[in-house]
């Protein structure tokens, strides 16, 4: 009982402040309400018992991608250009994008349903009066099972931090 | 009954110590801060041996009470072209952050708001990482030019230094193994050693870290009085004011639990295994009953009748409770026992609490303000590399310790010596590479023209 009053808590919380992201005219209440659905996502997290993913989620993209979005939503003035960029073409885009994933989550809420009164299948569930110690299972599948993609991710993310850092550089004449 | 009513009544039932904790915390947190700032002011009079607030109430214990009855009454103004959400937003958004970071840390074996969460650290350093966007949002809603370069300067600044103590606090946890709070805590208990004497390059980035994200000089630049007014706090005046004003204490007592909680012991004493220092487990009631017998002494000197009357009911009450504690100790079995435990707890980690604070005023009155430039050297050239360079050391103390039984203390020192050894190197070559940049900036003719230049 609890549990369901939580998840459909957070989920309309995420479902209308994203609502209320798209639909603002100002860059930074547009912002705003991206930390709440972000916000709103984790405390979805949290009533599934993955409380490693909810605290990820809130330093990851609360803490550090959000900040940066505001940081740089102040220090360019978006209002003035923002017209220009938008084109007849981007709205057709949307509607592409938008109808791709409700049909994807249309199937698979269909195929979860084939079996009368059963949600999507899941292996191992919690149990739901402890927590599972995520942290040492997520360190134990990301550092021993998955250890190569892992590090090919990271090394990815590297070279992409290394490119922006030379393109962004001012280039003076290094003594 | 009601059967809403009836589950109600049933998490009150389950959940009571930890509602009552939260709520105390509510309520004490904003106390504290204020007489945080009257510790302040007296450490800010004391240092050119002035006296400080003396005013209001003896030795200034009431001005506290006052300032906050002040900035209630004052008039509460939002500037006519403010963003009215986001000014209203922001300094709740600080504050909300500021407590709800605080739910995690055990102030005591007993007192702690979320018991058995594993993410506990995580969740302190997480969630107390969203007030940047109070000072942010708030700064930007303001309209105002003092306060965005502000807000911009203080959001560079806890960017940068966050990754610096989110490696200290990995050198730690790689010791304790753990992110529970209370586990750490237990860690340090069995591993017979603070944290500071295994990791001591860690406790010391930790330490310039958090009182760079606290804002607080000697990297004030945020809220710089000579230069921006009061920052991003510039155009709030009464409760709003206060509410940043509590955040930004409450941010102290949060980064100053988090260092005592990991590198500090916790709630434990000094030297929790050496048996003949086991008297210092009473130093709480010993302190309690000297209170009471010093101020019985000094009651009857004092001029006014009110002040003497007031000395000894508080003479009164020590005496009684340090004497209900000895009295009591031999029952172990009552919850009087129980209390005992976390009262003794909660003193230490109270006391390592206010000494980490107190270093933090005796820094601000010491050193003088950074320039931005320099904070952001100090920060990305010298603080990460050192705290990166500290992981990679503490993890090899560890390997040597587990794989090759080395002497932990031995292997300690020796990557400990390694790391400051690297530290050296690294701050050498910095010194040389910005010397050699800051020649070429100068020769560049754009700058040396500008008449703002220098």
């Amino acid at each position: 009982m609890l549990d369901s009053v939580i998840f459909y808590f957070f989920a309309g919380i995420a479902v209308i402040s994203a609502a209320l992201m798209v639909t603002r005219r100002n860059a930074i209440h547009s912002a705003v309400f991206l930390i709440t659905t972000l916000l709103a996502t984790a405390g979805i997290f949290l009533q599934l018992r993955a409380e490693f993913l909810f605290i990820a989620q809130i330093i990851l993209y609360v803490g550090g991608i959000m900040v940066l979005f505001i940081f740089v939503i102040m220090l360019v003035r978006l209002d003035v250009p923002l017209p220009q960029i938008r084109s007849g073409l981007q709205k057709w885009i949307a509607l592409f994008v938008a109808l791709t994933v409700g049909v994807e989550a249309g199937v698979v809420i269909f195929l979860a349903r084939k079996a009368p009164g059963q949600g999507l299948l899941i292996p191992n569930p919690a149990p739901a009066d402890k927590l599972p110690p995520n942290t040492e299972e997520l360190a134990n599948s990301l550092f021993r099972s998955y250890l190569l993609p892992f590090e090919i991710a990271s090394v990815l993310l590297l070279v992409a931090m290394v490119g922006a850092v030379v393109m962004a550089k001012k280039r003076t004449e290094a003594p | 009954m009601n059967p809403t009513l009836h589950s109600i009544l049933a998490f009150v039932q389950t959940w009571w110590v930890e509602l009552l904790c939260a709520v105390l915390i509510v309520l004490v947190v904003p106390l504290i801060a204020g007489y945080l700032v009257l510790v302040e002011r007296k450490v800010m009079a004391d240092m050119p041996a002035r006296l400080g607030p003396m005013r209001v109430g003896p030795h200034g214990l009431l001005q506290p009470i006052a300032d906050a009855l002040k900035l209630l009454i004052k008039e509460d103004s939002i500037p006519d072209n403010a963003d009215r959400f986001i000014f209203w937003l922001a300094p709740v958004l600080s504050m909300t952050a500021a407590l709800t970071s605080m739910g995690a840390i055990a102030f005591g074996p007993w007192f702690q708001v979320a018991r058995d969460i594993n993410i506990g650290l995580l969740f302190v350093v997480g969630v107390s990482s969203l007030g940047p966007f109070g000072i942010v949002l708030g700064g930007w809603a303001s309209n105002n030019h003092y306060s965005i370069i502000g807000a911009l300067r203080s959001t560079a600044q806890l960017i940068s230094y966050e990754t610096t103590a989110g490696f200290a606090l990995v050198s730690g946890l790689l010791l304790a193994g753990t992110l529970n709070v209370r586990a750490i805590v237990e860690a340090q208990r069995t591993d017979h050693a603070w944290y500071i004497f295994l990791a001591p390059v860690g406790f010391s980035t930790y330490l310039i870290a958090s009182i760079a994200e606290t804002n607080r000089a000697p990297f004030d630049l945020p809220a710089a009085a000579s230069e921006l007014v009061a920052g991003y706090m510039t155009e709030y005046s009464g409760f709003r004011w206060s509410l940043y004003f509590v955040a930004e204490y409450a941010n102290m007592i949060v980064v100053a639990s988090v260092g005592t909680t990991l590198f500090l012991g916790g709630w434990l004493r000094p030297f929790p295994n050496v048996h003949w220092l086991g008297w210092l487990d009473a130093a709480p009631i010993l302190l309690l009953a000297a209170v009471g017998v010093y101020y019985v002494f000094r009651a009857g000197k004092q001029p006014a009748r009110v002040q003497s009357l007031v000395m000894w009911a508080v003479a009164f009450f020590s005496l009684v409770v340090s004497a209900i504690f000895v009295f009591a100790s031999p029952f172990s079995h009552l919850p009087l026992a129980k209390m005992h435990d976390g009262l003794y707890g909660a003193f230490w980690f109270l006391l390592k609490v206010s000494a980490y604070i107190y270093i933090f005023m005796w820094l601000r009155f010491t050193l003088p303000r950074f320039r931005f430039e320099q904070l952001m050297r100090l920060g990305w050239h010298i603080l990460i590399p050192l705290a990166l360079v500290n992981v990679v050391g503490v993890a090899i103390a560890l390997a040597l310790h587990s794989e090759f039984s080395w002497n932990r203390w031995l292997a300690t020192f020796f990557t400990t010596l390694a790391t400051l050894g690297a530290a050296m190197m690294l701050l050498r070559w910095n010194d040389k590479y910005s010397a050699a940049v800051s020649a070429a900036l100068l020769a560049d003719s754009s700058i040396a023209e500008d008449p703002h230049a220098g």
